[in-house]
């Protein structure tokens, strides 16, 4: 089932609906509840290899649901690590839990420094209520 | 500013229901309740209720009536008898499709055809400009209510007894009176309920509390490609023709209709492009507009609930039309492999 809505305060968070979590030189990527909910529930995940690199502000992939498709944006800037396969595999995961086995790509960070322009939880929830 | 949206008479229970609503054919209309994947399965698998009051309702009506539509439209009227229907094309003089539509007959000199929303004003008027003495047509598309109540337990949960396909009746559904026509667009058993505009509401409400899952848009658009039924404005349109789009068995080609010459042309020397449909043999979505490798478009495409796996129909060189052939389709610039299959794409298990 599809879960409720929900913006994690330990995440870092992208005007274009996309979270990031830190973890060390390391961050998560995803696209938050907002985002999927927009979409639907989603049928194919589009993801980059292993070993390219994904620039801040720019598409790394796409998610599609039956209606729609939608480029995923990078909210950081690095080198692809991992791909989530159960995605690739069941992209409904995403719908099921966005933050948790729904997470998209792991990267190796170029620039730290860009986590620093991202919005918190806070700001974030107030640009969701824009939309 | 967009031009103001329509609403049917439906759009209080819509919103009610918390349906995403989109801008569609001038309507403002249900694309989803609960979600497209959902609402499919119910309808594959129980039961659903499609609002479908946009489409366009025109009376045609008189002594010459007859030989007026039968003169017009591409399938043989004299095949259809008093409270029998028929899927029909109107044709143009290339043989294009203005609108592809179903003809109720009543009885001699009274018809009720049903067409597409976004093409009423198109039907109406190439009706109404050729429209002969002793013919009436009008468009009444606005004091009607149209429900689409289809899946295989649909007939019991209305308390309908079995009926063939392409007939209609009157009757009534909990004290409301409707014109009950065994006609759809979902490959499932079920009923298209037209009723006064004034009982919609009453009628599905009706219809729900007998657990017909509410349908958008979305739902109703996977279940006609699954099995192939064509969408007008995507597969085919006034620049196709029905030889090509696989609907020559809805062209009376020993009748006179217009734009027949071309048609029976195209059919003796067969279609140089035809519309098929595919399956993904990769993991893809296909999507109206892509192209296909070798001069060729993707006209419909989806993400099929029941194959899960990317289907679609699209148009190719009559040479690469035969089902097993394989094709490449060009996802937003990412090779990705299909192959033509037979029509319906997705077929029950019996």
């Amino acid at each position: 089932m599809a879960a409720p809505e929900s913006y994690p305060d330990e995440l870092k968070y992208h005007p274009e609906h996309d979270w990031a979590r830190i973890e060390g030189e390391d961050a998560t990527l995803g696209v938050t509840w907002f985002a999927q909910d927009a979409l639907g529930e989603l049928v194919h995940y589009e993801a980059p290899a292993v070993g390219s690199t994904v620039t801040k502000d720019e598409s790394y992939g796409e998610v599609e649901s039956v209606k729609a498709v939608s480029d995923i944006v990078a909210p950081l800037s690095g080198e692809v690590v991992e791909v989530n396969q159960k995605v690739v595999d069941e992209p409904e995961t995403v719908n099921d839990d966005p933050y948790g086995e729904g997470w998209l790509i792991r990267i190796r960070m170029s620039d730290p420094g860009e986590v620093d322009a991202l919005m918190d939880a806070e700001a974030y929830r107030e640009h969701v209520a824009e939309q | 500013m967009e031009a103001t949206l329509h609403r049917t008479p439906l759009y209080a229970r819509h919103v009610a229901l918390g349906a995403r609503l989109v801008p569609f054919a001038g309507f403002e209309m249900p694309v989803q309740y609960e979600g497209v994947i959902p609402e499919h399965r119910a309808v594959r698998s129980d039961c659903g209720v499609f609002d479908v009051s946009h489409m366009g309702e025109l009376h045609v009506d008189g002594p010459t009536a007859q030989a007026f539509l039968q003169a017009t439209l591409s399938n043989d009227l004299d095949r259809v008898g008093d409270g029998e229907a028929q899927y029909t094309l109107l044709t143009n003089e290339q043989g294009g499709i203005v609108d592809d539509l179903i003809v109720y007959r009543f009885a001699h000199g009274q018809f009720l055809l049903v067409v597409n929303a976004s093409n009423r004003e198109a039907v109406f008027g190439w009706l109404k400009d050729r429209e002969p003495r002793g013919t009436e047509v009008r468009d009444a598309s606005d004091e009607y209510g149209l429900l689409a109540v289809q899946g295989p337990r649909s007939l019991e949960r209305l308390g309908l007894s079995d009926a063939p396909a392409f007939t209609h009746d009157m009757g009534e559904i909990d004290g409301v009176e409707v014109m009950i026509c065994r006609t759809g667009y979902t490959g499932e058993k079920g009923v298209e309920l037209c009723c006064a505009a004034e009982d919609a509401l009453e009628l599905w409400d009706t219809v729900v509390a007998r657990n017909a899952v509410p349908c958008g848009l979305g739902a109703r658009d996977t279940l006609r490609l699954e099995v192939c039924y064509p969408l007008h404005g995507n597969d085919i349109g006034p620049e196709t023709d029905a030889i090509s789009a696989g609907l020559g068995w809805a062209c009376a080609l020993a009748t006179e209709f217009t734009g027949v010459d071309v048609l029976r042309r195209i059919r003796e020397d067969g279609p140089t492009r035809k519309l098929v449909p595919f399956v993904m043999e990769e993991r893809a979505v296909p999507r109206h507009g892509m192209p296909i490798e070798g001069g060729g478009e993707v006209t419909s495409g989806t993400h099929s609930p029941m194959l899960d796996q990317g289907i679609g129909m699209g148009y190719v060189p009559a040479g690469s039309s035969a089902p097993g052939y394989e094709l490449t389709i060009d996802v937003r610039g990412r090779p990705r492999r299909a192959r033509v299959v037979t029509k319906p794409i997705y077929r029950k298990e019996e």
